[in-house]
């Protein structure tokens, strides 16, 4: 099927059919990785260097939405989910931010910068063991993002990082999948599992790559290198709509 | 999950959806479906009386009442905050939910379930609100396709009757209010319901669901229910929900 697409903005399915189709010249930027290697340390740095550079910059993150965020932690306290209501309480989850958040920030013309998308569940369900052509369907209703960064790990740097961080926690370890006993062995089990679907999704769905190993700013420099690559492309769409352009940015790297 | 393919070898586009092969289980499922006041709870409460006082061992299950998303549902609908995408999800959360705890462990111990409301609601209704017909079938992929599915087809000036007699007005949700952004609860209803009605129609046929004309006498409606029942009983073991697996069954 071909996707209904929105100027430059595609849908990864048959999208929201009763949205009305609308003029969306915000940016839509993705912020994927596991966790612990540190999303939103770098988005926290993004936002400032965006806004001083003249971006409006909305947020958006995985199970935030009002409508369900305190549903899914009551659910994940009572351990009552399988992995298919775990994977229709984040699908609505998402669908509740596309809708109130993201859609209505890019029509305003904000980059969006969302920490996590769908490819998060993606490569959780995957690991949990639910049909992945299944997940791929439920998030037919998703906008497909300007831009993917995935923050790269490998689980041996990523232990210690979560151990001084905040600590392993009992889903993010894997505990549910009862992989083992001990809290340590579970999580390099189930972190292992889930950076294989993350390399995987980044093949499928050309993410661009970042090597999150290294020093907080050298991620960020990079991070920046790209969203400033995408945003010259905008530019330059943006301008076209206007009509004949002013003067040309002074330099091109 | 094993593939399924469409009963009568029809081409379907959701092949991996288990909705169009009958299910492996020693039990059975019977859903009714059709708009408010159809009177399709009250066919299925005189069902399973009749049923319980032959001695089958029932399993009721209803649309909408798992306690995991009640808390988004009413905040949602309070606060106006659902969308035709977030309102069909948490369903499909609830439906799923219900599944797992109230449809599949008695079906497997060979119980007879009978749903209020199965997935067509879901179909009919969520469609009618706007989503695509081909992502919410795709959501619903793992449900169990029912032995029996009884489509309580009624007029909407009837059912507008009986609901009004019953309560003093229409409920937000159930009028379609969310979409058809009229200010009118009855006005609105007929838009919506009409909607809903034409879905359920073309549902029919794709699902093989069996209408009754629901604006006939109410014993006369539940003398048809119990004869349909009947037939889908007749190669039911009894037996087996008491843990005898033995003998092979033929589902519908």
């Amino acid at each position: 099927m071909a996707p209904r697409t929105n100027r430059a903005k595609t849908w990864y399915g048959h999208g929201m059919p009763y949205v009305a189709e609308k003029r969306l010249p915000g940016h839509l930027i993705a912020i994927e990785g596991t966790d612990g290697v540190g999303r939103s340390t770098q988005i926290e740095l993004l936002r400032p260097w965006l806004e001083l550079e003249g971006y409006a910059v909305s947020n958006t993150g995985w199970t935030r939405s009002p409508l369900l965020h305190e549903t899914i932690e009551e659910a994940k306290a009572g351990h009552q989910l399988t992995v298919t209501t775990f994977s229709l309480l984040y699908a609505a989850d998402f669908a509740d931010r596309l809708e109130h958040e993201i859609l209505p920030a890019l029509q305003a013309g904000f980059i969006v910068i969302a920490d996590r998308y769908m490819y998060t569940a993606f490569a959780r369900n995957s690991v949990m063991g639910a049909d992945p052509a299944w997940t791929r369907d439920l998030f037919g209703m998703a906008l497909v993002p300007d831009l993917v960064l995935y923050l790269e790990i490998d689980v041996d740097t990523l232990a210690p990082r979560v151990v001084q961080g905040k600590g392993m926690d009992y889903w993010e370890s894997g505990m549910h999948l009862a992989l083992g006993t001990d809290l340590f062995d579970s999580f390099v089990r189930y972190q292992r599992r889930l950076l294989i679907e993350y390399q995987r999704l980044a093949e499928e769905f050309g993410f661009v790559t970042v090597d999150a190993r290294r020093p907080v700013d050298h991620v960020q420099q990079e991070l920046r290198a790209h969203i400033s690559e995408l945003l010259r492309k905008g530019e330059t769409r943006h301008v076209a709509d206007l009509g004949p352009p002013p003067a040309p940015p002074a330099d091109e790297d | 999950m094993p593939p399924a393919a469409s009963p009568d070898g029809a081409p379907s586009p959701f092949s991996r959806s288990q909705l169009y092969a009958p299910h492996p289980f020693p039990g059975r499922l019977i859903a009714v479906e059709g708009i408010d006041g159809s009177g399709k709870s009250t066919q299925l409460l005189l069902l399973e009386r009749w049923l319980r006082a032959r001695g089958y061992p029932v399993h009721f299950t209803e649309w909408n009442s798992s306690r995991l998303v009640r808390h988004s549902m009413s905040r949602g609908k309070k606060k106006n905050l659902l969308t035709p995408t977030t309102f069909s999800l948490l369903h499909a959360v609830d439906f799923a939910d219900r599944m797992t705890y109230q449809v599949l462990p008695p079906l497997k111990a060979g119980m007879i379930v009978l749903a209020d409301r199965y997935v067509y609601t879901a179909f009919a209704r969520d469609v009618a609100r706007g989503v695509h017909p081909d992502w919410v079938r795709a959501v619903y992929n793992f449900a169990l396709r029912p032995d029996l599915t009884l489509y309580f087809r009624v007029p909407i000036e009837t059912s507008l009757e009986r609901l009004l007699a019953g309560r003093a007005k229409l409920k937000y949700h159930e009028a379609g209010m969310d979409v058809t952004r009229s200010v009118d609860p009855i006005e609105s209803f007929r838009l919506f319901q009409s909607r809903v009605l034409d879905t359920y129609d073309k549902l029919t046929r794709e699902f093989g669901l069996h209408p009754i004309d629901a604006a006939t006498e109410i014993p006369l409606q539940q003398k048809l229910v119990r004869r349909m029942v009947q037939e889908i009983l007749r190669d039911y073991d009894r037996h087996r929900a008491k843990g005898n697996h033995g003998a092979s069954h033929q589902s519908r």
